[in-house]
């Protein structure tokens, strides 16, 4: 398995800094959002936002210097995608998801120690 | 402390749970099998999830969707694997789309839960196996994204009460 070892744990504060500047903006956090389902094209990307295509090309170059998304050129278009590879290292992702369960079994726990008629 | 022990494997890509929690089996089962009691623990406080559809039986699915603070919804699935009550429960875990239907373009994840009596209360162990490190990574930063839109969400509320 492939992983890079340089997760966020080495990221530097100039690094977080892009990261927090790129999702401060509401349209930017849609692109994110969007393009790591499917990549789509900044000409489709600017049809979405009823925007120019220059600015959406603007917020495509933030994300992309915090390295959110990366853009490759299919012909005359160019696809954007959200680029998880940076975001993550393998073990790093892992603990993220044990967080997950650790509120969920501590949120079972309170359940439980409700006297059991309380929920119909 | 009711985790008693978690493990990472980075080559299989799975995450063990394993908690010790102050129930018999058939109160744990209660939480996985009735939906009313299920939503008041799968989603975290801020993104409550509610159970449209809930058919506990090998091959059978559940439907869900999680509401964010500002009403927005994330919508989920499981097809159940294996049901084995009060014991063990296995099921795959994806995301819907807008229209409540599965979205084949998001990683899914398996889960197998199993239940073990203990000195009057419960063992639960939790597997969840991801398909891939693309997927789980897409996951984490789908999580990530969600997470900082969510303290953006709250700044942006913050700067509009001054």
């Amino acid at each position: 398995m492939v992983v890079r070892q340089d997760g966020p744990d080495t990221m530097d504060d100039a690094e977080v800094d892009r990261i927090f500047q790129a999702l401060a903006d509401a349209t930017r956090r849609d692109v994110v959002v969007r393009v790591m389902r499917e990549g789509e094209s900044v000409t489709a990307l600017a049809r979405r936002y009823a925007m120019s295509f220059a600015a959406v090309q603007r917020h495509v170059a933030v994300l992309e210097r915090a390295g959110l998304v990366r853009k490759e050129r299919h012909g005359r278009e160019q696809i954007v995608r959200g680029d998880v590879t940076t975001v993550r290292a393998a073990t790093r992702l892992l603990e993220e998801y044990e967080e997950i369960w650790r509120g969920r079994v501590t949120r079972m726990e309170t359940l439980l120690a409700e006297p059991e008629g309380e929920v119909p | 402390m009711s985790v008693v022990s978690t493990s990472k494997d980075t080559e299989n890509l799975t995450l063990t749970i394993v908690s010790e929690l102050a129930a018999p089996p058939a109160a744990v089962w209660r939480l996985w099998s009735d939906p009313r009691r299920l939503e008041r623990w799968w989603g975290p406080p801020t993104w409550p999830a509610t159970f449209v559809d809930h058919d506990l039986r090998p091959g059978g699915a559940a439907r869900y969707y999680m509401t964010g603070p500002e009403g927005d919804k994330a919508g989920g699935w499981w097809r159940f694997v294996a049901v084995d009550e009060p014991r063990s429960l296995e099921f795959e875990d994806g995301f819907s789309d807008a229209d409540g239907e599965p979205d084949p373009s998001m990683p899914v994840t398996r889960a197998r839960v199993d239940l073990e009596e203990i000195d009057g209360g419960t063992r639960m162990s939790v597997v969840s196996t991801f398909a891939s490190a693309e997927e789980l990574e897409k996951l984490a930063a789908m999580g990530m994204v969600e997470g900082m839109t969510l303290a953006m969400g709250q700044m942006d509320a913050i700067v509009a009460e001054d």
